[in-house]
């Protein structure tokens, strides 16, 4: 694997192998020294042009565990307004030899530029509304590790499709290990173009609870409201919002997941929220396993496991 | 210029003929005669191509073009005409500025500049600027660019206003509503790659309310940068009840569809958006059949670092004036047909060069280019080797700026000599 830029790059072998890998370093954080030299004398930048405390941090962790040396470069607060600058601060790790950048932007395709100016391998840690491939694979990984396998599973994702990135990745990753997808949400929330995508569409979340394995739940963000996209946040909750009524409602074994962070009493109720269906806090814990299963593939993984054969 | 073949959209003919100029006219074609004798063997002799829509830039924006650079690539692509568009700084919509740039141009002497004023103020769509002062300093047309006129009582009233004169109005077409933060064409490919989509609607709706505002005060329109199905339809119909509609396409829309954004290049963002297939098959119907009249390059030099950058930030626009006649002539043109013969092609050689123009100069009422190549008339021609290919290099080219979305692109046909009103402003293959 060179880059990592967008889930639609990767075939279904390379994803159980990125799961699979992750699961080994999973196990290691129940460990008391939860640190593997892989990455040892490797250098690696977070770039990070988009306030992502969550995601940054979860990507250092991972990092950090692998032995890899650090370094955070976050454009928030700093004079970086203007485009040129990506290219600027890119020739500028180009010349100190970083192995690898995790790149976060506001911008969608950033990440794909990058990979025009620089060496090193480039991972997509999130670009404007196009691609969060590491979210969609620790999804897949938090499924998997909750539901035992992913082929055949029933998921809907409901709420803002259309701007986001999650769900563009998550559901090239679910249809690609073989799962059924569901999109559910008002129309306006819905993306053009969505009859090509491999999903069924309902604009009715009731009618499709009883037969799910997996509820995911899209944060909808306020200035939805203020652009129109939907009357109110009572409405929304109302009508796609989930409660414990409606989780009541899934077979027992569904799960409830979210990426982060939540509007409770919106997208997710409180209650659902604490449930134990709800998953949302493996997610985050599985995380940290995925971002190490990538860039120990990406940067060291690939040699090594030759070395070992 | 002996024993070229002169192909004449104006007169629809195409022969073998020498072509003897005196002073700033045609003294005859088809007779030798005394003088300076340029070999012109195997070269296609046409009338000197118009450009409907160039932005030369200065003053203000020198760092992306000037005067002098934007016309000596007009030069080198076969234009002796094209018209300027008023986004320069400050903006074309005083005459001041319109004096300013024919002064520069004349001084420059590679093409006719034809300035184009702007309908309002600063482009603000608010205020009319002052087109009778405009007009009375050599401007024919208004228009406020890339800046929609939302306003549809301001556009009419500049409607009404500009038949004093009988000028021309065009407007940008796009509900900028609706592409509010839009980076392309709406569709699975924008929601694939994660970019904001301008639907097609927000162009088609401006078409609508434009034409029915012109139909309806009896102005002459001109709808620019025509790209969808639907908006070439609704221009058919205007000309079928007898409007006085003219339109143009740009040779990118013509050439590429959206699926080059793949990898998020920003040479390809234009606006409008590069559509698809289907558009684009709509489109060269459109030129067919007469709905179109003109190809037009849409020149919007951009320097580098603007480019050099993010998709979202980057600003739209493709260079045009050196590579129009090559990639329409190897695009739409049937190599092996004869001139007046489609063949296999979109277009016959005599139909692209009434489209490159005759039918520009007629848009614009220009009536000292794309005029026929006969005894008496204005010599401003095109020479061109219509079978020498060459690869499109960005980096070699008579423009100031880099920004052409058929950067690489290997294409055929080679300007070889530009004659403005007898005198070369391209020889052999130079800007003189
Ligand atoms: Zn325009």
């Amino acid at each position: 694997m060179r880059d990592l830029l967008s889930m639609e790059d990767l075939s279904a072998e390379q994803i159980t192998r990125i799961l699979d890998t992750a699961e080994e370093f999973k196990d290691l954080a129940v460990r008391p020294i939860k640190k593997v030299p892989v990455l040892r004398g490797r250098t690696v930048c977070n770039l990070f042009y988009e306030d992502s405390t969550r995601t940054r941090i979860s990507f250092e962790v991972a990092e950090k565990r692998l032995s890899a040396d650090v370094i955070n470069f976050s454009a928030k607060g700093s004079s970086v307004s203007k485009g040129e600058s990506l290219k600027d601060t890119a020739l500028t790790l180009q010349a100190m030899g970083v192995d690898a950048i995790v790149i976060r932007h506001s911008a969608a395709g950033a990440p794909r530029r990058l990979t025009e100016w620089v060496d090193a391998k480039v991972l997509n840690a999130g670009d404007g509304r196009h691609q969060h491939p590491t979210q969609g694979l620790l999804d897949l990984f938090t499924i998997r590790e909750r539901l035992g396998h992913l082929e055949g599973l029933r998921v809907a994702i409901c709420g803002d499709v259309v701007h986001s990135r999650v769900a563009r990745s998550l559901v090239q990753g679910l249809a690609t290990m073989g799962c059924e997808v569901t999109l559910v949400g008002p129309p306006t929330l819905l993306p053009p173009g969505v009859e090509s995508w491999p999903v069924q569409v309902s604009h009715d979340l009731d009618s499709v609870l009883d037969a799910l394995d997996v509820c995911y739940l899209l944060r909808v963000q306020n200035e939805r409201m203020a652009e129109q996209f939907f009357p109110s946040a009572r409405e929304y909750a109302r009508i796609w919002g989930m409660d414990i009524e409606r989780l009541r409602r899934l077979p027992e074994h569904g799960i409830v997941m979210h990426p982060g962070p939540m509007n409770r009493g919106v997208e997710i109720s409180a209650d659902v929220a604490d449930a134990d269906q709800a998953v949302i806090v493996d997610q985050v814990t599985n995380g940290v396993a995925v971002r190490m299963s990538c860039l120990y593939l990406m940067l060291g993984g690939e040699q090594r496991s030759g070395e070992q054969r | 210029m002996a024993g070229c073949r002169v192909v004449d959209p104006a007169s629809g003919t195409s022969r073998l003929a020498n072509v003897v100029i005196e002073g700033q006219t045609i003294r005859s074609v088809g007779e030798e005669s005394a003088g300076l004798r340029i070999e012109c063997d195997g070269l296609v002799c046409g009338p000197g191509l118009v450009d409907l829509s160039t932005h030369l830039r200065e003053p203000g924006r020198e760092d992306a073009e000037t005067i002098e650079t934007g016309t000596r690539a007009a030069a080198a692509g076969g234009y002796t005409a094209v018209c300027a568009l008023p986004t320069t700084d400050p903006v074309m919509d005083h005459a001041g500025i319109v004096e300013q740039v024919l002064r520069l141009a004349r001084e420059a002497g590679h093409c006719e500049v034809v300035p184009v004023g702007a309908i309002t103020r600063n482009l603000d769509g608010a205020e009319l600027a002052e087109m009778g002062a405009m007009h009375a300093a050599g401007v024919r047309a208004f228009y406020d660019a890339d800046h929609p006129i939302l306003s549809a009582q301001v556009l009419r009233r500049a409607m009404i206003y500009a038949k004093t004169w009988d000028a021309i109005v065009i407007n940008h077409a796009e509900d900028s509503a609706l592409t509010r933060g839009a980076q392309m064409n709406e569709g699975p490919l924008s929601t694939r790659l994660g970019l904001q989509g301008a639907p097609r609607e927000a162009e088609e709706i401006m078409i609508a309310r434009d034409l029915l505002l012109a139909e309806r005060v009896g102005a002459r329109i001109h709808v620019p940068h025509v790209t969808t199905r639907r908006g070439v339809g609704l221009i058919a119909e205007a000309k079928a009840r007898g409007a006085r509609v003219t339109a143009d396409v740009t040779p990118h829309h013509l050439v590429l569809d959206e699926s080059v954004l793949e990898d998020y290049e920003t040479r390809f963002k234009v606006r409008p958006p590069l559509r698809t297939p289907d558009d684009i098959a709509a489109l060269r119907d459109g030129l067919q059949d007469g709905t179109i009249d003109a190809i037009a390059s849409d020149h919007a030099p951009l320097p580098a670092d603007d480019k050099d950058t993010e998709w979202d930030t980057a600003p739209a626009g493709s260079t045009g004036l050196e590579t129009t006649l090559a990639v329409c002539l190897t695009e739409l043109v049937d190599a092996e047909a004869e001139p007046d013969d489609r063949g296999a092609g979109t277009l016959s050689l005599l139909e692209l060069l009434q489209l490159l123009s005759v039918g520009p100069a007629k848009a614009r009422d220009i009536t000292e280019h794309g005029q026929a190549i006969a005894a008496g008339r204005p010599a401003n021609l095109v020479l061109f080797d219509p079978s020498r290919t060459w690869a499109v290099d960005a980096t070699s080219m008579e423009t100031r700026s880099r920004n052409s979305a058929f950067d690489g692109r290997s294409v055929r046909g080679h300007v070889i000599h530009t004659v403005l009103r007898g005198r070369f402003t391209m020889n052999d293959g130079r800007v003189v």
